[in-house]
């Protein structure tokens, strides 16, 4: 069974802690990352669960004095050696931002721009209309694609991020609290597409909503927050499982409080 | 504090008194400033209106189609503008042309693209301070370095040097302007390009700039406005006051309309201010004009979002 999953890894954390400037933000944190499947991480604010999101696609990198120690292996290389080229990762590596970004363009360009910047060479009306189709927007928008981004409603916006996320043909997709500016109905559509997603995608998920992780996850890591020396807060994994184990009978009493909503 | 004495709290009476609304006289303090608020503009309005009142009622008798298309003369009703007015339009063209790449470029590389380091925080303060410069000092400056040292190239007092001068003065502004434009652009913007796997180049250009473009546009405007009335600096640089003559090239000597306007209201007769009065008039038609260019090109940016 472990070996079963080893084989078909796609992400694989060992021991990463972050820091900014001299002030250790997350520490020490070992997550394993199985292909096509939904990872969800939860815990209360400033317990580092955007920080490690971000440190799978080195985005990271754009905040000054941020430093990332430990291996973070991906396609047999090391994502945290700064050889690795940033750019040609985060092709790989797609991402979903908590409030909905579309660039303030039509609706095609949005999803064209990845695309032609990273060297599509196939159609790119067919790119267009299987990645709409991909983030379930198709039906919505096909008559209009030549409108604003910004006209579509924040449930559609979100699903074109989505959209133009998976135009650039990526890995992992990591998602950062992606329904968390939505209304119930739209969080209910964005959580059936990541059912989709997974058959073709591997996803991480940052998500403040219990129900969500129980919901969509497969596995789920708990992390948590102490208030260190400084009076600043050192975030921590807690506990990483399957989703039903951290649900049901998790190792440790502070997951089973707080995934109860006892606190957090 | 147990739960006894927070219910007891809510369950007594209401205590209006504990808040005094005292409405009346926040109403009548909302009046005074709107009142206030209201004279400050009218004080600003009432002075321009002034302005060009008394601007117009001097000029508009002399303002006549031969006057534009006269060359200077020593006596007033032969002399005309058209030296200046080309002078000016000379360079205001060529401010343009080196101030925008030079002033935008400077803007982006010091927003999106310098490491915040020492040296970049002291070119900032740098910047900062050479907005506030007095323009006569840039006249010097000019005068120094493309008069004198750079003659070759200039030509001397050219339309080149007193370009040149005029560009230097409006950079700190248009760089600033470039900057607090970019800076206005939401980051989630950035993110969102950079996270698709373009490169910073990729972002600024396709994203970034398009959408600080009008912001930028207005500070360049507003700098070339600043600009196109300077007169002390391009007396510094020697630029002439008596040009029977267009200029021919980046080369010429040159004058511009606030200097001519300048020469007119130092003399004494009275047509001689009469036509200064004139002069300022065209000097406001070019401003407009250019400002109405600035608009409609910011409209038409911000529609095509």
């Amino acid at each position: 069974m472990v070996s079963n999953t080893a084989a078909k890894l796609t992400l694989k954390a060992e021991n990463v802690s972050v820091y900014y400037g001299p002030t250790l933000a997350v520490r020490e944190v070992y997550l394993d990352i199985p292909r096509n499947q939904i990872v969800a991480l939860v815990g209360p604010s400033g317990c580092g669960k955007s920080t490690i999101l971000r440190c799978f696609n080195r985005l990271n990198d754009l905040i000054p004095g941020a430093r990332v120690e430990g291996q973070i292996h991906f396609d047999g290389r090391d994502i945290c050696d700064p050889r690795v080229d940033p750019v040609e990762l985060r092709r790989r590596v797609g991402m979903v931002f908590q409030k909905p970004n579309p660039f303030p363009k039509s609706i095609y360009e949005n999803i064209a721009f990845g695309a032609r910047i990273n060297g599509y060479q196939g159609d790119m009306d067919e790119l267009i209309e299987r990645s709409l189709k991909g983030a379930a927007l198709w039906d919505e928008v096909k008559d209009k694609l030549k409108e604003s981004g910004l006209s579509l409603s924040g449930g559609q916006q979100q699903r074109l991020c989505i959209a133009r996320a998976i135009a650039i043909e990526p890995e992992v997709i990591l998602m950062d609290e992606p329904c968390s500016a939505l209304d119930p109905i739209s969080t209910h559509k964005i959580e059936e597409l990541m059912h989709d997603l997974k058959k073709r995608y591997t996803l991480v998920i940052v998500t403040h909503n219990m129900q969500q992780a129980s919901r969509v996850s497969d596995r789920t890591a708990f992390f948590n927050a102490k208030e260190t020396a400084q009076g600043g807060k050192l975030g921590y994994l807690v506990e990483y499982d399957s989703t039903q184990r951290i649900f049901s009978d998790p190792k440790e009493e502070t997951t089973r409080d707080y995934v109860s909503g006892r606190f957090g | 504090m147990d739960v006894n004495d927070s219910r007891s709290a809510v369950a007594s009476p209401r205590q209006t008194d504990r808040f005094r609304q005292n409405l009346p006289s926040r109403y009548s303090r909302d009046r005074v400033f709107q009142a206030s608020a209201w004279l400050a503009t009218g004080i600003a309005v009432a002075v321009l209106v002034w302005l060009l009142l008394t601007i117009l009622i001097d000029g508009v008798g002399t303002l006549n189609w031969t006057f534009i298309t006269s060359y200077p003369s020593r006596k007033p009703e032969q002399a005309g503008i058209l030296a200046a007015l080309a002078g000016t339009l000379w360079v205001m063209v060529v401010v343009a042309a080196v101030t925008f790449p030079v002033g935008v470029g400077a803007g982006i590389y010091l927003e999106e693209f310098a490491s915040d380091s020492w040296l970049t925080r002291l070119i900032e303060i740098n910047i900062s301070n050479l907005a506030g410069v007095p323009s006569i000092i840039y006249g010097l400056l000019g005068l120094a370095a493309f008069v004198r040292l750079m003659e070759p190239v200039t030509g001397g007092r050219s339309v080149l040097s007193g370009a040149l001068t005029l560009t230097l003065l409006i950079l700190p502004v248009v760089i600033v302007a470039t900057r607090e434009a970019l800076r206005a652009v939401s980051n989630s913007i950035r993110l969102a390009g950079l996270a698709l796997g373009a490169t910073q180049w990729q972002v600024v250009w396709n994203h970034v700039l398009p959408i600080a473009f009008p912001g930028i546009l207005t500070g360049v405007i507003l700098a070339l406005s600043r600009a196109i009335g300077e007169t002390a600096p391009l007396i510094a640089i020697g630029a002439l006051t008596f040009i029977p003559f267009l200029p021919e090239g980046l080369q010429s000597p040159f004058t511009v309309l606030p200097i001519q306007i300048y020469n007119w209201i130092g003399r004494p007769q009275d047509e001689f201010h009469a036509i200064a009065a004139s002069g300022i008039i065209v000097l406001m038609a070019v401003l407009l004009l250019m400002n109405t260019l600035a608009i409609y090109l910011r409209n038409r940016f911000q529609k095509s979002l």
